[in-house]
């Protein structure tokens, strides 16, 4: 499929488990969803090649006799009751797209937002969806949510027509009641949809509402379901409870890339209403209770043999070797650079001063307060799992792969889930289940631990960076060599306008186990381009703010630099003792950043090293473009959490390893971010309703780790240039 | 092993039959279907189990539940009454104080001990009485409005 194809190679560079093609040979069965809906009005998207290739059908039939494309995009459903349904492939993770797109399909079809449901994640319900990653669900799903619903309004207004004998063009559609011009004919959704079982294609050429003229869209619209979050009674999969259901517990290996040498487990199977289920190298329990089932596992004696594995000394050594085997080969560019713009000798000659650093980024986890989990249930051949995941149709094939089954015989639902960062694109802890479950004759319920969570997952991936440049003492930056080793190419090209460049991603082996992470590398490489920016400013004595406008042309992050400035007071005054201001800017996945942070240097808490003095983000603000705002409340939110998560690995965050070991695989160990860690944040945004919205979970945390950086240098001189900067405070001479 | 039969869980007694060392989160999610506090880290690190035990908060991960036995548990799933919200559940709504949520549960009930103990807690006093409960999406400064609203002291800050 091109569209799909194009788009993975566009984020390929991010997604290292996308390097294992996903199975895309997706073909919506139609009595399926005929099936799932009762009375009423379906309307389907039918993605844009499937259209091609059906030409002319338009409008279809009913009676159900009508042919459908098999690539769906999106579809809408009007019931009986005149309430609306609308089915994304995307799930609801926190970052509150359940919200914006129940406003985008209430703001095209003319409905309060309380009226449309959105049915998210469920393999069987919704058209098929790569995954909710990218920042992909603003700039792809809302517009297709929206043709579904403006197509639907459309002939709705027909349908409502004919049934008062008026003009299509004398009715318009106001909080769900059609209306004509004098309002002396009314009819309402429930009244055109009742008793009847309609599916109509909708065009693909249907205009879809500009956000000038957006009425509910771009408004701060609540959370739909605040309330059932606040009362405790939303079910996470977590949570969730079936019919005979039992628990499930995994016996791990001992250390990663660990061979299994020998398993006993007659102790665990003597206990009442255990089960001991091994297959290859997976061994696990189910029991009637998760206390059963966590003294059963802990009962089998289990023997590893386990190489001898690279620890955090040696790691970014280790990352500067060229990769081997599938990830290798990728070195000109490695999917991420770009072709060399000039010469980097020319440059560099130019230049009157020459700066060459590396710049490093620790291994860090996501750590999603709610861990995997999966419920999973087989009745006959059909397997249906619940399960926290970004992925509902990837975990679908891992578990079509897993138990060697057709697609129509796995289901996956995606209750809305306690947060995933980038970090919940696998399906491990479904597969687990489904394996139990199978095994059991029962339902399985599966929740990892924390200390699970943490080693078994994926991390962010850690990297080096090796920057080379020239700049001349009018402040014109000449040169721009940048070699990024393994942590990924996004946001790795620059908007400043330098002649000469050469910018590569390089992939390497990973000791650990990586993935997705928020803004993935972005934040890398804005951490490396944007401390080196702040070097070469110092190096020809200019102000930061004003070396960076005079080398980027860019108008969109001109803009979001001087909001930011503007607002943070850049310029005006300076620090006081013992505090810092930093600033940094940056692109990515469509939106533009600027962040400026004032930090503060302060003795040692209780709990670090005496020697060492604390430094603490005490005041940020951000500037952000994104295009058309959808909802400023829930983007405010966003864009503060965000700079809240990168305080975390700007600072602290970094995962330590040993010979195939987690070191510190606990909150107690591994620190995130606090109440007492939180600043001062005001966010500015920047509204163009002239411009697409693009996503925006991700891009507003890669400008944090760079600010403070740079904060931290105007504050004592100190340039840190590794991430965490002060896992162990700051060493002041 | 001591048994525990039965608890006393938002002003009701509830039958149950467990052993006394299991964890009161265990008991009151898997016995008693109260899945509102939720499992974040099983250590008391995080606070997204937080009950009240005779209005103290407590880690109810690692809370032994035969110390819950006598005492009044309040889990999540008993502040509102009679279907009217409580306070702090209608301001971390109107803050919008959340974003998975999946911490909000523990959030509110450490807020609620922290407001019988101090009813106008400044800021500070929000950050340090709060800061044994983790959001991992970062919403810090909406939690602390949410308190400061629903103690009577919504301030200019909270407009944010």
């Amino acid at each position: 499929m091109i569209e799909e194809q194009s788009l993975l190679d566009e984020i390929e560079s991010e997604r290292y488990e996308l390097l294992e093609s996903p199975n895309y040979n997706f073909h919506f069965a139609r009595r399926d969803f005929i099936k799932a809906f009762g009375l009423g009005i379906v309307f389907i998207v039918p993605a844009a090649r499937a259209l091609a290739q059906q030409s002319g059908q338009g409008e279809s039939g009913r009676g159900g006799n009508e042919r459908l494309p098999n690539d769906i995009d999106a579809w809408i459903h009007i019931n009986e009751d005149g309430g609306v349904t609308a089915f994304t492939g995307k799930v609801e993770v926190g970052q509150n797209t359940r919200t914006t797109l129940t406003q985008s399909v209430a703001d095209e079809l003319h409905v309060p937002i309380d009226s449309v449901h959105l049915v998210m994640g469920d393999t069987d319900l919704t058209p098929f969806d790569m995954g909710t990653f990218g920042s992909r669900s603003t700039p792809t799903m809302a517009p297709q949510l929206r043709k579904a619903a403006a197509a639907a309004r459309e002939m709705l207004i027909a349908m409502a027509a004919e049934q008062l004998q008026v003009e299509p063009k004398d009715l318009r559609i106001v909080d769900a009641r059609f209306l004509n011009h004098d309002k002396s004919k009314t009819l309402t959704l429930a009244e055109v949809a009742k008793g009847r079982k309609l599916v109509k294609v909708i065009p693909d050429d249907i205009a879809i509402t500009q956000p000038k003229d957006w009425t509910v869209a771009g408004t701060s619209a609540a959370k739909v379901d605040a309330k059932n979050y606040v009362t405790g009674k939303h079910r996470y999969t977590s949570d969730m409870k079936r019919e005979g259901m039992l628990y499930g517990k995994i016996v791990r290996p001992a250390t990663f890339n660990a061979t299994l040498v020998s398993v006993d487990a007659k102790a665990a199977e003597a206990m009442p209403g255990v089960k001991v289920v091994t297959d290859g190298t997976f061994i696990g329990v189910v029991a009637p209770d998760q206390q059963a089932a966590t003294k059963a596992a802990n009962a089998i004696a289990v023997d590893w043999k386990s190489p001898g594995q690279p620890t955090n000394a040696e790691l970014f050594d280790l990352l500067r070797k060229p990769a081997t085997g599938q990830r290798g080969g990728g070195g000109e560019g490695g999917g991420g650079g770009s072709r060399p713009q000039g010469s980097i000798t020319d440059g560099l000659a130019a230049a009157d001063k020459k700066l060459e650093q590396t710049y490093t980024v620790a291994y860090i986890a996501h750590a999603p307060l709610e861990p995997r989990a999966a419920v999973a249930e087989w009745n006959g051949d059909k397997l249906t799992v619940w399960t926290g995941s970004q992925r509902p149709f990837g975990v679908r094939s891992e578990l079509v792969e897993a138990f060697h089954i057709p697609d129509d015989k796995v289901r996956v639902i995606v209750p809305d889930t306690g947060s995933g960062y980038g970090g919940k694109h696998t399906g491990e802890c479904a597969v687990e289940a489904a394996r139990l479950a199978k095994a059991a004759g029962k339902p399985v319920k599966l929740v990892w631990t924390r200390e699970e969570e943490f080693t078994w997952a994926y991390f962010r991936p850690a990297g080096v960076i090796d920057i080379k440049s020239g700049v001349k003492n009018d402040g014109t930056i000449t040169a721009w060599e940048f070699h990024n080793y393994n942590s990924g190419a996004s946001g790795i090209q620059i908007k400043y306008d330098i002649p000469n460049n050469d910018i590569r991603f390089h992939p390497s082996n990973s000791p650990l186990r990586q993935g997705s992470y928020r803004g993935l590398a972005a934040t890398a490489n804005h951490f490396a381009r944007e401390s080196h920016i702040d070097e070469l400013a110092h190096a020809v004595n200019m102000d930061p703010l004003e070396f960076r406008l005079k080398n980027i042309k860019d108008d969109r992050l001109r803009d979001v630099l001087q909001a930011a400035a503007k607002s943070f007071g850049w310029g005006k005054a300076k620090p006081e003792r013992g505090h810092g201001f930093g600033i940094a800017c940056g692109f990515e996945k469509g939106g533009y950043i600027a962040t400026c942070a004032e930090i503060s240097i302060e003795p040692p808490s209780d709990k670090e090293d005496k020697t060492n003095k604390r430094v603490r983000v005490i005041r940020v603000v951000e500037a952000f473009e994104c295009g058309a705002v959808v909802n400023p409340l829930h983007l405010r939110n966003q864009i503060e959490g965000a700079i809240t998560m990168a305080i975390g690995g700007a600072l602290f965050e970094s995962i330590q390893f040993e010979n195939g070991k987690i070191l510190n695989p606990h909150f107690a160990s591994y620190r995130v971010p606090r109440f007492n860690d939180s600043p001062q944040i005001e966010v500015v945004l920047v509204d163009r309703k002239d411009i697409p919205s693009a996503g925006a979970g991700e891009t507003p945390i890669v400008g944090l780790a760079p600010a403070v950086a740079n904060a931290i240098f105007n504050a004592t001189g100190v340039r840190l240039r590794a991430l965490p900067l002060v896992p162990k405070g700051l060493t002041v001479s | 092993m001591a048994k525990v039969t039965s608890l006393n869980v938002n002003g009701k007694k509830l039958a149950v039959d467990v052993d006394s060392t299991v964890s009161l989160l265990a008991v009151l999610r898997n016995d008693l279907d109260l899945t509102g506090s939720k499992y974040g880290c099983g250590e008391g690190q995080c606070g997204a189990c937080t009950v009240l035990l005779d209005g103290v908060a407590t880690r109810s991960c690692i809370t032994q539940v035969g110390r819950a036995a006598g005492k009044q548990i309040t889990t999540i799933e008993g502040l509102d009454r009679d279907g009217k919200l409580h306070p702090l559940q209608e301001a971390f709504i109107k803050a919008d104080a959340m974003q998975c949520a999946y911490c909000t549960s523990g959030m509110i009930m450490s807020a609620s001990a922290l407001l019988s103990k101090n009813p106008k807690p400044n800021r500070e006093d929000i950050i340090s009485g709060m800061n044994g409960n983790i959001c991992r999406c970062g919403t810090y400064q909406r939690i602390v409005d949410a308190i400061q609203i629903a103690s009577g002291q919504a301030t200019k800050e909270v407009t944010r």
